[in-house]
């Protein structure tokens, strides 16, 4: 393994693209949704076994386009050219026979089912079900995706679940793999083997349409880039020639502000929120148990619990916010006080802030307006938003308002629908309802999950003003970039189980991201401190 | 060419409000439909005076034009018909309120019908076994108990809901049926009126066991109730954090966790809110234009309210108006089977096609139509 590892990382470098005719072209593709235009007259040539990135902003029209080039949505004006022949994608099954595959960011499979089934679900033509696990184990032996037909999918990790899905795909023999954000969810290691994968795809003559937000992994694995921003095509780059500060301006449009943690954390502050020894039973067989969670975050300081998606992450978070309350009262403490058996309300009466991953739907209500999204968490912490039980609207207002000046909330209408603003807006707007508390203990999740890079810019910057102020910060990420990027202390959590802390500086994400994959847990001091006693 | 719903960025204000003026229309355009379609196989073509199909056709026509009339309007040109309407609308909107604020918190109780018989019962019980029992305390304690036992029965699905995590859907509706027979068995059994020729009936009520009259009308009291009852409602809703859980909470329960509000308790409140003004409307049908306890005391006033929460956008305000249509659709039955010989389910049917067109119509609050014209090239048939 070790040594097909070095073999795609040397073949990131001086990578040519392919001269050939192109596979893909799409000519002046625009796209209006109302007056808007999502698309506004894009020309893009994929080539055959080339991967091309596929760059932008939230928002910059990289979905759209991706949803026309798979049949899903239908071009305004523009035209598609499949192998030199204008074709109509009239829906993802036409695309899939013309040989165009996808695999989505967000996996649809049955967890409850095997492998082989959810295979089967999806594909049109009826085979024995012992044919295509033999089909699908040539298939993963072929390219590099070991998978066992017959597991079944809750047992499976993220990137073994990506497998099914990128296997799926491989079954209709594409032409184009078209993928969303493929490494968003893996670790460094499992980022590695998918990129031998698609080293695999590309000598076969396939070729691979790849978004990402990560401008280090695009430099390293792609061919060629095009780039999006307000709709439009803004460039064409080698990447391997480009920097990655510039694509991100190439993005942005706009140097990405780089964030000032110039003030240290400061030493030997107060503690502000404890944990001890917090354990939780599964809420539900799909949900991961927390098993006996130590940690600290001291006033001043941010500290990160990264960790891949699905170990634990969620079943925490509702523990510390109180949304699901311990049974034991000392296994949280904030500011002092024992609250572990308290509800959210209470906690936030304590001085304590929450910011949950999902925005829709768990952090705001979508078809609420701001200024009722504001009441959703501040009704009962003495910010005058309510009084007997009557609520003040315009209090409401005003604060809403408030928080969009000073985070930047990008609005239409003065008091719009949650739902109707870009993620980017919403998580600011998120972030910035509680940070406006100026709460002594602040747990957020997935800070800047799905948003652009000048809305990150902002949500970090503002989660370090805070921890310098003398709150306390716990980041609950996934993104490593993230995590070295604005935390003091970095701890993993890996099924339930947390690794100790250890400070982030000096750390590399290589070595985050074996502790992220369980490899350095037997290893780590924690648990070699349980075995010896 | 297809047709698509797009979602929009936000809610439409504007078709809220349309909704229920077009789901009308198009119940009104389903209703010429049938009365046409059901004269026309009606007719004996084959006679020589029918006029052919034609003549069916025009007679079915001319057919529903007096059925407009005969159900939309003449019950509006008389004083005697204004006050039934008045009597039939009060029930219908007391209860509608109550499930209004049942279902913007997305807890359903479909058991009104129930909650008005167990009111019904448990407001009679003073008259009934207290025959004699006078003076200004009688009533109020009548309509007491009556929300008592609304809140009772009500109380029954929502506790299975929060200990069992049944479905309050069936066990409410359920519930229904249990009501009616007790009520059933009372009215021909043990509160049967002893000197009432064995008639189902209690005894009647009478002086200050009954709602007392407004202003020389046959409108009674009761239409104050559905007044202030409108109005606390729409105060709850507009101005309170009870109001805000409720609408949080049916809207989005994760957010109303995070929020710290309890799912639980929003579901016994609501429940226990809507199975009190079900009650109310019992006990005040009994004591009111019945007078006495029958086998049966509401003819489905229970689940019209369930229409008319819907019709009148879960807004007390907006149950009001809908509620006086209703109604009017109970009083236009009647006329429609005297005045046409019409099936005595013509109000069932009017009712149901406008709750299924005000539930269709109400996509479009969320969504909008696209007509999609897909360009048919040679190359369609590479791709599909």
């Amino acid at each position: 393994m070790e040594l097909i590892r070095g073999g795609a990382g040397q073949g990131g470098q001086g990578r040519q693209r392919p001269d050939s005719a192109p596979l893909l072209q799409a000519t002046g593709v625009t796209k209006l949704f109302g007056s808007f235009k999502a698309n506004d007259g894009i020309d893009l040539a994929i080539r055959p076994g080339e991967i091309h990135a596929l760059l932008g902003e939230n928002g910059a029209g990289k979905s759209t386009l991706v949803k026309i080039l798979y049949g899903s949505l239908q071009p305004t004006e523009g035209a598609i050219a499949w192998k030199g022949q204008t074709v109509t994608i009239a829906s993802p099954s036409a695309a899939r026979k013309l040989g165009i595959g996808m695999v989505f960011q967000h996996f649809s499979l049955f967890e409850a089912l095997t492998v082989v089934e959810n295979i089967a679900l999806a594909l049109s033509d009826r085979k024995s079900r012992a044919a295509l696990a033999r089909e699908i184990e040539q298939i993963s032996a072929e390219y590099g995706l070991p998978l066992n037909p017959n597991s079944v999918i809750a047992d499976l990790s993220v990137g073994e679940r990506q497998r099914v899905e990128i296997v799926r795909c491989l079954l209709q023999s594409p032409e184009l793999i078209i993928m969303d954000e493929p490494t968003s969810v893996l670790t460094p290691q499992e980022a590695d083997d998918l990129f031998v994968t698609l080293d695999k795809l590309t000598e076969r003559g396939c070729a691979v349409l790849y978004i990402s937000h990560r401008l280090e992994e695009v430099k390293r694995i792609c061919h060629h880039a095009t780039i999006l921003r307000h709709g439009k095509v803004v460039a064409e780059c080698d990447p391997q020639k480009e920097t990655a500060a510039r694509l991100a301006t190439m993005m942005v449009g706009a140097e990405v502000r780089s964030l000032s943690a110039d003030i240290p954390a400061p030493q030997n502050s107060k503690t502000r929120l404890a944990v001890r020894d917090l354990s939780m039973p599964q809420p539900h067989p799909f949900a991961v148990a927390l098993d006996s969670i130590s940690f600290e975050v001291k006033a001043g300081e941010v500290m990160a619990i990264a960790g891949i998606a699905g170990n634990g992450q969620g079943e925490l978070f509702d523990a510390l916010s109180g949304e699901r309350p311990a049974a034991d009262a000392g296994a949280v403490t904030i500011d002092g006080k024992a609250c572990g058996a308290l509800g959210v309300t209470a906690r936030r009466r304590l001085g304590a802030a929450f910011v949950p991953e999902e925005r829709l739907g768990h952090g705001a209500v979508p078809r609420m307006k701001l200024s009722d999204n504001v009441l959703l968490t501040r009704h009962a912490t003495g910010d005058g938003l309510q009084s007997g039980g009557v609520i003040h609207p315009d209090a409401a207002r005003q604060l809403a308002e408030r928080i969009s000046r000073a985070f930047d909330v990008r609005k239409g209408t003065p008091d719009p629908e949650a739902g109707s603003l870009s993620g980017g807006n919403l998580q600011k707007f998120v972030v910035g309802r509680e940070i406006d508390r100026q709460p002594g203990v602040l747990v957020v999740s997935q800070p800047t999950w799905g948003v652009d890079a000048g809305a990150a810019a902002i949500i970090r910057q503002a989660l370090i003003d805070l921890a310098r102020s003398g709150s306390a910060i716990l980041v609950i990420s996934q993104d490593l970039d993230e995590v070295l990027e604005i935390a003091d202390h970095v701890a993993v959590i890996s099924k339930g189980h947390l690794s100790p802390s250890r400070p982030t500086a000096g750390l590399t994400r290589e070595e985050i991201g074996l502790l992220m994959g369980g490899v350095g847990e037997p290893t780590t001091s924690g648990r070699g401190a349980v075995h010896a006693h | 060419m297809r047709i698509e719903l797009v979602r929009r960025g936000e809610r439409s204000a504007a078709m809220a409000y349309l909704s229920p003026l077009l789901a009308l229309l198009l119940t009104l355009i389903g209703g010429a439909l049938i009365v046409v379609v059901w004269r026309v196989v009606a007719a004996d073509l084959s006679s020589p005076d029918s006029g052919g199909l034609a003549g069916a056709l025009g007679k079915g026509c001319s057919d529903y034009g007096k059925f407009l009339y005969v159900f939309f309007i003449e019950p509006l040109t008389a004083m005697w018909s204004l006050e039934d309407l008045v009597a039939k609308a009060t029930p219908i909107i007391l209860v509608a309120i109550g499930l209004s604020l049942c279902y913007l918190s997305n807890t359903w109780n479909i058991g009104a019908e129930g909650q008005i018989a167990v009111g019904a019962i448990a407001g009679s019980f003073l008259p009934i076994f207290f025959p004699e029992a006078q003076g200004p305390f009688i009533l109020p304690a009548m309509l007491i108990l009556g929300m008592l036992g609304g809140m009772a029965y009500a109380a029954i699905p929502a506790l299975l809901k929060i200990r069992f995590g049944t479905n309050e859907i069936l066990t409410s509706l359920m519930l229904v049926y249990v009501a009616q027979l007790f009520l059933d068995w009372l009215a021909r059994g043990p509160w049967r009126n002893p000197a009432g020729h064995n008639f189902p009936d209690s005894r009647p009520f009478d002086g200050d066991q009954l709602l007392p009259t407004l202003f020389g009308t046959n409108i009674r009291i009761s239409i104050l109730f559905v007044l202030v009852a409108a109005f606390a409602a729409w105060f709850l809703m507009r101005w309170t954090r009870t109001g805000f859980q409720i609408r949080v909470l049916g809207q989005a329960p994760r957010a109303g966790a995070f929020a710290g509000f309890s799912q639980n308790k929003m579901v016994l409140l609501t429940f226990l809110i809507s199975g009190a003004l079900a009650g109310l409307a019992g006990i005040s049908e009994v004591a009111g234009p019945i007078g006495q306890l029958r086998t049966t005391v509401s003819p489905g006033y229970g689940f019209t309210a369930i229409i008319v929460a819907f019709l009148g956008r879960l807004n007390p305000i907006g149950a009001i108006f809908a509620g006086f249509l209703l109604a009017l659709s109970y009083l236009g039955g009647e006329g429609a089977q005297i005045a046409l010989g019409m099936s005595d389910q013509t109000t069932r049917v009017f009712q149901g096609m406008l709750l299924f067109f005000v539930l269709a119509c109400d996509s479009f609050i969320f969504y909008r139509l696209q007509i999609v014209r897909r360009p048919v090239t040679q190359t369609q048939a590479v791709a599909s």
